[in-house]
């Protein structure tokens, strides 16, 4: 950390540098087949679950509305298949939690005429702010780098918040994932196009697109393409764990700092992901409801690493299938990134919006090692992204002294999991934190 | 995927290579430089004064916790042979055995496990036995042998050049005329005087710098604040009167310094957390072992600066803290006006 000569920008406080393992990096999207079956959870955001619109039996086709959102926090769930509509149930999902979801046996590919299916590139932006907002609010699109929070919500900026920077975030700093690395590849044109939305329907001037610098490729694309934009910019950034986080790609890219609490708006920024961009150009010029991503397929022993676009609602084993089976050392599946992503435990669980990847973990890579006392390096300390002392946290939460917990600002962990991962006892701190925080929102509501 | 379930655990699924036992073996490899040199310089003696010392430290921390606290051992770690190897290097190598014993035991004893084991103690368990030793066996522990490849176990035994300096000043003879009497500036730097097991060579100890920095086992903060602290204070008093004060070239190429701040000042246990607490860490033990040497009765003050410090790190960690991230809005008006300009400009 000490004599690095820093060429690119990156964030200042903490920050780990794991192996990217960038596997699937070469690997062109490809489509993957339809699935026999999809199994849609009426909630795959952050909010309150959407309202079934739908009754087992009907058919539906590519794109019909499932779900309507209920409330403003909230989004709609489309049907990513035609087909006919099968049980109605709880389904464990990739939180391991249940969640009703809504079956749909597949039956051809039958999709609703208003969406534009051509790959012709729509540049002219007829819509104003205020019908942007309602097409991407319709099409359901959510936050695509894993928190899958409404975007519609977070256009919907409050009063007396000032916006003057449009963030898009193509960093992708978790290791082995690739979606988006070939979404900026395969699609810049249509990302543009929607950057230039999302300015309109804000109101900003300035917007920045935020590229980790192992993707020359795609900065590079990026550069020729905008040579001519005085008001969208590229910044390579350096490659550094947790630069993806929104409160990282602020200080990297603007050097303001959100404060304990509040909100990107609150220092004038407004972060969106390059994914999340795509579905805004599909949605907005489109007319695309949100029905299908693009999903890295990945890990040390897969056969053949790779990045599908795949239907909302297909079982992850489709996806294993597709890239060469399950190898027999796998040990751990995850769905999403090494870092912040969720182990699964069933083969059958849904691809969902906020599904970046599935990993594949070896056996002898799936479970800790011994834990050691702590031996007091502080290297959690230096390497906490929002400069707090892990350590000290998980004493407090084990002993339940959420108060004390809370003065040494608990609340504002991201769980980026920085501080396990560099601990060399392998202390589980990020799981007594996520306790600690548990625990103090239990108090809150009671 | 064969029979037997998936694991499901909570995030991060992928940790760092640089685990305990792993850092202990590369701070292990990083000494053996320094004891090679010292073999090359006092023959098998410091061989097996280490491995005594080893043996003890060992066997002593797997009692305590086996029959004493009734605990698993946790000596596979390998914290407790880098604290017997530790004591084998700040002590002479024509220790006996019995001497070694005690300092082991007092080392792990009293400076480790009485505080529950790895992590917990406040001062460096090596440490600890050697100040120990130095003040209830003073005779033993200052009787060096000469260096110079000697291989047999008794040999004829020499002072070390700080020893030279302190006697021949209180002697009333000055500086320039002691020079004389020592070793050159590359014999320092090799090893060629008198001195602990472990500590004359700063040639080896650098190279173990060197590959601790490489692994990212350590950083570079407490070793080259404490070294460049005691440059400067002893290049001052140089200045003002050389034929009083030994030059800083001599200061840092003799007696504990090159030891202390490599492999004694960075011990994680026992010092601070943040890089700026390191620093501070560092520049205390850098003045306290000037003012022992120049000052001192003792000729040489490196242990006894670093246990004083070690003393001084928790209120150094509650004060050199990591800047939280969204603080600077709360600190700085500065930062806060200059953002309201920003937002407002581009209105």
């Amino acid at each position: 950390m000490a004599m690095r000569l820093n060429k690119h920008k990156t964030f200042k406080t903490g920050g780990i540098h794991p192996h990217d393992n960038k596997l699937s990096a070469q690997v062109a999207i490809t489509p993957l087949s339809l699935p026999k079956m999809v199994t849609i959870p009426i909630i795959q955001h952050i909010g309150a679950p959407a309202k079934i619109v739908v009754q087992r039996g009907d058919i539906v086709k590519t794109g019909q509305i499932l779900a309507t959102h209920e409330g403003f926090v909230s989004s709609n769930i489309h049907s990513s298949v035609s087909g006919r509509i099968g049980v109605i149930e709880e389904v464990m999902d990739s939180t391991g939690f249940k969640h009703t979801a809504v079956n749909i046996r597949v039956k051809g590919d039958d999709w609703e005429e208003a969406i534009d299916r051509t790959d012709t590139l729509v540049e002219e932006i007829k819509f104003s702010p205020k019908e942007i907002v309602s097409r991407i609010m319709e099409a359901g699109v959510v936050g695509m780098g894993g928190a899958a929070f409404p975007s519609h919500v977070k256009l919907s900026v409050p009063e007396g918040k000032h916006i003057d920077h449009l963030l898009i975030n193509g960093v992708e700093c978790e290791p082995y994932l690739t979606a988006d690395h070939r979404v900026m590849l395969e699609k810049p044109k249509e990302i543009i196009v929607g950057i230039k939305i999302l300015m309109k329907a804000l109101g900003v001037q300035k917007a920045i697109i935020g590229i980790e610098d192992n993707k020359a490729d795609a900065i590079e694309i990026f550069q020729q393409l905008l040579k001519n934009e005085k008001h969208i910019g590229v910044e390579a950034l350096e490659v550094h764990y947790p630069q993806g986080g929104e409160k990282q790609l602020i200080q990297a890219l603007l050097n303001r700092e959100v404060p304990s609490g509040g909100l990107p708006a609150d220092v004038g920024v407004i972060v969106h992901n390059v994914g999340t961009t795509y579905a805004v150009y599909e949605a907005v010029q489109k007319n695309k409801p949100l029905i299908e991503r693009v999903v890295t397929v990945t890990g040390k022993s897969v056969k053949q690493p790779s990045n599908f676009l795949v239907r909302i609602g297909t079982p992850v084993i489709d996806l294993l299938i597709a890239a060469g089976g399950v190898p027999e050392d796998t040990g751990k599946i995850v769905s999403g990134g090494p870092m912040m992503g969720k182990a699964i435990a069933d083969l059958d669980v849904p691809i969902a919006k906020g599904t970046s990847g599935i990993l594949l973990i070896p056996k002898d890579e799936a479970s800790r090692s011994e834990v050691y006392n702590c031996v007091h390096c502080g290297k959690c300390i230096e390497a906490c992204p929002m400069g707090l002392e892990p350590y000290r946290l998980l004493i407090m939460s084990k002993k339940g002294n959420n108060k004390r917990a809370k003065e040494e600002h608990i609340l504002d962990c991201i769980e980026c999991g920085s501080c396990s991962f560099v601990c060399p006892s392998n202390r589980p701190i990020l799981d007594y934190i996520r306790l600690g925080k548990t625990q103090l929102k239990k108090q809150k509501s009671v | 995927m064969s029979a037997g379930l998936l694991t499901v655990s909570p995030s991060p699924h992928i940790h760092t290579d640089l685990t305990v036992p792993q850092i202990m073996r590369g701070v292990i490899i990083a000494m053996i430089p320094a004891l090679v040199f010292s073999v090359y310089n006092f023959g098998l003696g410091a061989v097996y004064v280490t491995l005594l010392a080893i043996l003890f430290c060992v066997v002593i921390e797997y009692s305590i916790a086996r029959y004493l606290l009734k605990r698993p051992a946790s000596i596979y770690d390998g914290s407790a042979v880098i604290t017997g190897m530790l004591l084998a290097f700040n002590v002479p190598t024509n220790l006996p055995w019995h001497i070694i014993l005690i300092g082991s035991a007092v080392a792990i004893g009293i400076g480790k496990m009485s505080f529950g084991g790895l992590g917990n103690n406040p001062f460096n368990p090596a440490l600890v036995g050697r100040v120990f030793l130095l003040l209830s066996f003073p005779v033993e522990m200052t009787s060096w042998p000469k260096a110079g490849a000697t291989w047999s176990l008794d040999a004829t035994t020499s002072a070390t050049p700080l020893g030279i300096l302190k006697d021949g000043l209180r002697a009333g003879d000055t500086v320039p005329e002691l020079m004389n009497q020592m070793p050159s500036y590359a014999d320092f730097f090799f090893g060629l005087q008198g001195g602990s097991l472990g500590e004359m060579s700063a040639f080896a100890i650098l190279l173990g710098l060197i590959y601790m920095l490489y692994r990212k086992i350590i950083t570079w903060h407490i070793p080259v604040s404490m070294l460049i602290t005691i440059a400067l204070m002893t290049g001052i008093f140089w200045l003002v009167d050389p034929t009083r004060f030994a030059n800083p070239l001599f200061h840092l190429l003799t007696g504990g310094v090159m030891l202390g701040a490599v492999f004694m000042a960075t011990d994680y246990v026992t010092s601070p957390f943040t890089h700026r607490g390191m620093i501070v860490f560092g520049v205390g033990i850098g003045v306290l072992t000037v003012v022992i040497r120049l000052f001192g009765s003792y000729p040489e003050g490196v242990s006894f600066a670093i246990l004083i410090m070690n003393a001084f790190v928790p209120i150094i960690n509650s004060y050199a803290k990591q800047p939280r991230y969204g603080s600077k809005s709360q600190r700085h008006k500065a930062y806060q006006e200059k953002l309201e300009k920003e937002l407002t400009s581009t209105k």
